[in-house]
């Protein structure tokens, strides 16, 4: 069998136990929850509906059957592929989701490069010179941004740019009044800016800190005192050792940051109103629309599997050893 | 990580250190005195100047700060200062409550998962594996969505999402010494199991578990801030530090600055507060880890 199939197949089968770990978790979660489905179903109501109707509503979802046939009715429609219906926007749930993870896409694919190439970048000037003022500079920077909650920076730069010197947008994906063919993609880009700098500067401050970490680990090995007793200087250590040697590791955590990406896309998009992906899922708890919420949380767990996927890929272009040793995996 | 301590300045032979030159552990123990003196100035800080400022007065609406209100009013003429403080100690209680449950159960599962084996060990690290694949606020707002919101849910989403990393570790360093010489001569030597565990296994994890203790700290904080901010944790009428700041997020676009400013400097200068805390506690009780 080629290589690339078993590593394939390899993935694949992970993707499908990390899914079914997903169902049977929130499964779990949900079936403990207090919130009782008939009861929200209903909602103002309550008064109108006799207990035979309830039961008749039970009985049409199915409510009466015993937990784990109601999960394996539950986790065969899944596997088929439907999610449900939103009960906020009344269509179906991955309708839904593919609509606003489009909308997040610009958002987060910016704020990954950005943040990826920028902490790479402010690591290694960093790392490079242990104790110089830049490197206080990177530290300092990066200790801030660790800190502070993504929403606050959100606040902070909205309040800058768009109140203050009123150069971005307030609000929203593009600007309001205006129909959708109207839209054009300057509108886009002018609304997108602030939220994908926003994650940007908060996403730089863990791989910078990573990235400095390991060239001083590289700097201060054998082979670069080795390489220094030659003659080389710091800048050669760098470019010939330096480079290659931490992109590894940084292309792991920047696979990685796809969670917390996630998680800060959340938080910003709230503080723009921006439509997407992470302003549908804070809607979807706050208006107890389950199936939405549900549909989220398996799109999400999908979503950071493909960011260390994408990791492990690049690994191997990255990494003749791993090419090379691809035998014994 | 050693990433956050100070690289140590190497050896120089020079002129003997001034009198009233620290060293590094006396350095590292008064910035432990500082951190605790500045988290408890917060606490006794919201005690102190009292529930005045939180009364509407408005005469005195959405005045930028001034002497008499150093972190300005809000648009019912309430002091900010006054109401940053108590939401301060307010997010400082729910994290600090949330990430002691956290902890414990971090613990509790570690040793649970490296002591039992087997079955047990197989099921406690399945969970922890769902629990990193999950984007972290996806999963808290999952739970405290299915708690039903409120204070109760953000303390039930905090406390049941941050255990796994301390989980991790306690495991594993229980895994490591259970296999260590000495533990394993000790058993031999005829020490039973719950001595070996006393006097082997708890000073190693001890350390360990009070430095996992005060880093959750950050995280719970800001992660409780992070649901009240959204609307699914603390109710409107509990004014949390999230909660002023969302209601802040409202006024923006009339130019009032200082809502937002203030009491987002306050909260970030308590988690760097609790992060510098638990580095430095960690150079202390674990001096080995610390000489990266």
């Amino acid at each position: 069998m080629p290589e690339w199939m078993s590593f394939a197949g390899r993935k694949l089968l992970r993707l499908i136990t990390l899914l079914v770990a997903v169902a049977i978790f929130s499964y779990t979660l949900i079936s403990l929850s207090p919130i009782d489905p008939v009861d929200a179903y209903i909602g103002a109501d309550m008064l109108l509906i006799s207990p035979e109707q309830r039961a008749q509503i039970a009985a049409r979802w199915g409510l009466d059957q015993p937990p784990l046939a109601r999960f394996i009715a539950w986790a065969r429609e899944l596997a088929g592929g439907n999610f449900g219906t939103s009960l906020i926007f009344n269509r179906p749930v991955l309708e839904i989701i593919g609509e606003r993870f489009i909308a997040s896409l610009g958002l987060m694919a910016t704020a990954w490069l950005v943040s990826g190439l920028l902490g790479y970048a402010l690591g290694i000037l960093a790392g490079a010179r242990p104790g110089s003022l830049l490197d206080r500079a990177v530290r300092l920077y990066a200790y801030i941004l660790a800190s502070s909650p993504s929403f606050w920076v959100a606040l902070l730069l909205l309040m800058a740019f768009s109140v203050g010197l009123r150069w971005t947008p307030i609000c929203c994906a593009s600007p309001p009044g205006l129909l959708p063919e109207e839209v054009t993609l300057a509108h886009r880009l002018h609304h997108l800016i602030l939220p994908a700098i926003t994650l940007s500067i908060v996403g730089v401050a863990n791989m910078a800190l990573h990235t400095r970490q390991k060239l001083i680990e590289v700097l201060e090995s054998d082979y670069a005192l080795f390489a220094r007793a030659q003659g080389a200087t710091t800048r050669d250590l760098v470019r010939h050792h330096g480079l290659r040697n931490v992109a590894l590791p940084a292309i792991t955590l920047q696979g990685a940051s796809l969670s917390e990406l996630f998680g800060g896309a959340v938080l910003v998009e709230q503080v723009f109103t921006y439509p997407g992906l992470g302003e549908a899922t804070v809607q979807a708890a706050l208006r107890s629309d389950v199936p939405l919420l549900l549909g989220i949380v398996f799109f999400s767990a999908i979503f950071v599997f493909a960011g260390n996927t994408l990791a492990d890929l690049a690994y191997r272009l990255v990494d003749p050893r791993i090419r090379i040793g691809a035998a014994t995996p | 990580m050693s990433t956050l301590t100070e690289t140590p300045a190497p050896m120089r032979a020079g002129p003997a250190p001034r009198p009233w030159q620290l060293n590094r552990r006396q350095r590292t123990l008064l910035t432990i005195g500082l951190c605790l003196l500045a988290l408890s100035a917060v606490l006794a800080g919201a005690w102190l100047i009292g529930d005045d400022g939180l009364a509407t007065n408005l005469a005195a609406r959405n005045q930028p700060p001034s002497l008499a209100h150093p972190f300005g009013t809000d648009w019912l003429g309430r002091d900010m200062l006054t109401r940053t403080l108590h939401g301060l100690s307010l997010s400082l209680g729910v994290g600090l409550l949330a990430a002691v449950v956290s902890a414990v159960i971090g613990a509790a599962l570690g040793l649970l998962a490296a002591t039992l084996g087997g079955a047990a060990d197989a099921v406690i690290t399945w969970v922890i594996d769902v629990f990193f694949s999950l984007p972290h606020l996806v999963l808290l707002i999952m739970i405290a969505f299915t708690v039903g919101g409120g204070t109760i849910g953000v303390i039930v989403a905090v406390a049941l999402t941050h255990w796994t990393g301390l989980a991790r570790i306690i495991r594993a360093e229980v895994l490591q010494l259970k296999s260590a010489h000495y533990v394993q001569l000790s058993a031999r030597l005829g020490r039973g199991p719950l001595w070996v565990a006393r006097h082997h296994m708890l000073p190693h994890l001890l350390p360990q578990f009070i430095v996992g203790l005060i880093l959750l700290f950050p995280h719970a904080i800001l992660h409780e801030a992070a649901l009240s901010f959204i609307g699914i944790g603390l109710s409107p009428h509990l004014p949390a530090i999230g909660i002023i700041l969302a209601e802040a997020m409202r006024y923006l676009a009339t130019g009032s600055w200082w809502l937002a400013l203030f009491p987002g400097l306050a909260l970030l200068l308590a988690v760097t507060a609790f992060d510098v805390l638990g580095e430095q506690v960690r150079d202390v009780i674990e001096p080995k880890q610390s000489q990266g």
